[in-house]
């Protein structure tokens, strides 16, 4: 099963915009995950007087309260970023699941899954977060919750269509006349095979949720409103632009290249497993 | 087409009839999540007057919000109001919901509605250009940067536009939808970026589903007959590709709702428009939920409402598909 995921993966290194996504990625979760590490100042410590301007003891200059703004960048990405892949990770897997259960089990089953995505899909994903979090009150997982659940209808739809597809299938026929519990067929049969648009999905799902976590903290839902957060940094120098653009155009660059870099990512391997599809439709 | 099912009419009936129970329990089903994302994740007296709050000020709020009713009474008296036009008090302004947040939709109305038809030739335009050189550099230069442009949160595309033409690099407009008295569409310079932006977002996802469809009629057998038979390539494209494009049009128009459904609500922050999507923000900030309810009761019910619209006319311009309805 292993196996399946990780050729997808490869497969999708031929493309040259899955490397150029990878970079992107790659040094921007480096800034988020060491940036706390290697900050030169607290991210509360007033370093200089409000909107001062690059220079000194603050090399990106100081935000609305005189904190150093290249310190709480590094510090920032954090939140975000494992917010993001948290609420990545838990709504894959409730859509993959809740999408394998409704396309293999038909029947009544899969009508109530299908309308409680109709019901979910309705809502646009951030008035759906703002919706929930209006009287809990921004909760670090309770936004993950969320922007999870928001994205596990839109991947159930996906893992549902292909499994429909795929249940018609030789293998998957003589599986069942074989007599091999329906658990099996679901995740060691029928899963393996969607490896590839999965894994596009899964990269598709984690762009949308650091732009809605980086959303939601710009609309000022945070939970610690002092913490160094990039969604929130951009809401809190919103004046800066005038006087002291860094403040505000740092954690904005910063999101703007993660979310240019995991969507390179997505589309890379949603290319490659396009192709691969074609292939085999040839072959066969 | 001559193997239709035995009596078409009845069958197109019976899936219409089907269509609408579908809307009208979604609808029903959505009512019961806005209602209880709003009173069982908490108590919404304690969160609305915050940890501070008296005894005295609990009892008086709890008592206006029917808390010693069920929950079940609450929901249904809530779904009553909503029926007969009634969306109770705003927490915070005073006054009506109705009345605040009436003007507040038909300023977003009109941001979406400049922004739709703005998007509709942009994204057609691209999408054309990059059908007809399909594999060529330009579509793929095109694709990559949808791709980027696509990435991007909504805020993040607002506030580098904001930096580009407004306050930064040029400064040529202006950043906040302020206008003297009247609604802020009135101020026409305010509106661009909004729009702008609103239409950068949006114009990645139309474009792309617009030239999938686009190549995939382009490279159909009967336009390459078109071809053979010695059509000027142009002349192919406006004939067959544009008329096949009418069913993907129809679901785009209705997707686009949706994306800028949600596109507004971050938008309208960024501008400072007073819209639906700036109101539903600071509600939630303010813990104002009756107009919380009302406004994503809106936003919701306008999807599906666009969506069963859309199906329906899909079904309509569709012989094919009117007939083979089960």
């Amino acid at each position: 099963m292993n196996g399946s995921w990780s050729r997808a993966f490869r497969v999708s290194l031929r493309y040259p915009r899955t490397w150029a996504g990878l970079v992107l990625t790659g040094v921007i979760a480096v800034v988020a995950l060491l940036g706390p590490l290697l900050a030169p100042h607290g991210p509360n410590d007033i370093v200089g007087r409000p909107y001062a301007k690059p220079g000194g003891k603050a090399a990106f200059g100081t935000d609305y309260l005189g904190q150093d703004v290249l310190s709480r960048l590094l510090e920032g990405g954090f939140s975000v970023l494992v917010t993001a892949v948290l609420a990545t990770v838990l709504g894959m897997v409730v859509g993959v699941v809740a999408g394998l259960v409704a396309g293999y089990a038909k029947g009544w089953l899969d009508e109530v899954i299908m309308r409680l995505t109709d019901v979910v899909l309705a809502f646009p994903q951030i008035v759906l977060a703002l919706v929930l979090l209006t009287v809990a009150g921004p909760q670090q997982w309770l936004i993950i919750v969320i922007v999870g659940l928001s994205h596990a209808p839109r991947v159930a739809r996906l893992t549902r269509g292909m499994t429909t597809t795929l249940a018609t299938r030789e293998f998957i026929q003589s599986a069942e006349a074989m007599g091999e519990p329906r658990g099996r067929i679901m995740f060691g049969e029928l899963l393996p095979n969607m490896s590839g648009p999965l894994l596009a999905e899964l990269g598709l799902r984690l762009t949308y949720s650091i732009g809605l976590v980086a959303s939601i903290g710009f609309l000022g839902f945070v939970a610690d409103p002092r913490a160094a957060d990039w969604g929130m940094m951009i809401n809190e120098n919103r004046l800066a632009l005038l006087v002291q653009p860094w403040a505000i155009l740092a954690p904005v660059i910063a999101i703007a290249v993660l979310t240019v870099g995991t969507n390179l990512v997505a589309d890379g391997i949603a290319a490659a497993a396009a192709n691969a599809d074609q292939n085999e439709e040839a072959s066969a | 087409m001559s193997r239709s099912a035995p009596e078409p009419g009845r069958a197109w009936t019976k899936w219409l009839l089907r269509r609408l129970g579908l809307a009208a329990l979604t609808l029903w089903l959505i009512s019961i999540v806005v209602f209880l994302a709003t009173n069982a994740l908490g108590d919404p007296a304690r969160a609305i007057l915050g940890r501070s709050a008296t005894p005295e000020r609990l009892a008086a709020l709890q008592a206006r919000l029917h808390m010693d009713q069920s929950i079940v009474e609450r929901y249904f008296s809530w779904l009553g109001g909503v029926f007969t036009g009634d969306l109770g008090e705003s927490l915070t302004g005073g006054g009506s919901v109705g009345a605040l947040i009436g003007p507040r939709i038909a300023n977003s109305a009109v941001l979406v509605l400049i922004a739709a038809v703005v998007i509709i030739p942009v994204a057609g335009f691209l999408a054309i250009v990059a059908a007809r050189r399909h594999g060529k550099r330009t579509d793929s230069l095109i694709q990559v940067i949808m791709l980027a442009v696509a990435a991007l949160p909504e805020f993040v595309i607002g506030i580098l536009l904001v930096a580009l033409l407004s306050t930064t690099v040029f400064r040529i407009l202006p950043s906040v939808s302020l206008s003297a008295g009247g609604p802020p569409w009135t101020n026409v310079q305010a509106m661009v970026l909004p729009v702008l932006t609103l239409v950068l977002a949006v114009v990645p996802y139309v474009s792309r589903i617009l030239r999938a469809s686009l190549i995939e009629v382009l490279e159909s057998d009967y336009v390459e007959m078109a071809r053979l038979k010695g059509l000027p390539e142009g002349l192919a494209v406006r004939r067959h590709a544009l008329a096949n494009a009418v069913v993907p049009a129809i679901q785009v128009m209705a997707l686009q709702l949706a994306w800028l459904a949600g596109g507004i609500v971050v938008v309208e922050n960024v501008f400072q428009y007073q819209g639906i999507g700036m109101t539903l923000v600071d509600a939630v900030r303010n813990r104002d939920l009756p107009v919380v309810q009302a406004l994503a009761l809106l936003i919701a019910a306008v999807y599906v409402v666009v969506n069963l619209i859309a199906d329906v006319l899909t079904i309509l311009v569709t012989p094919r598909l009117r007939t083979a309805v089960r």
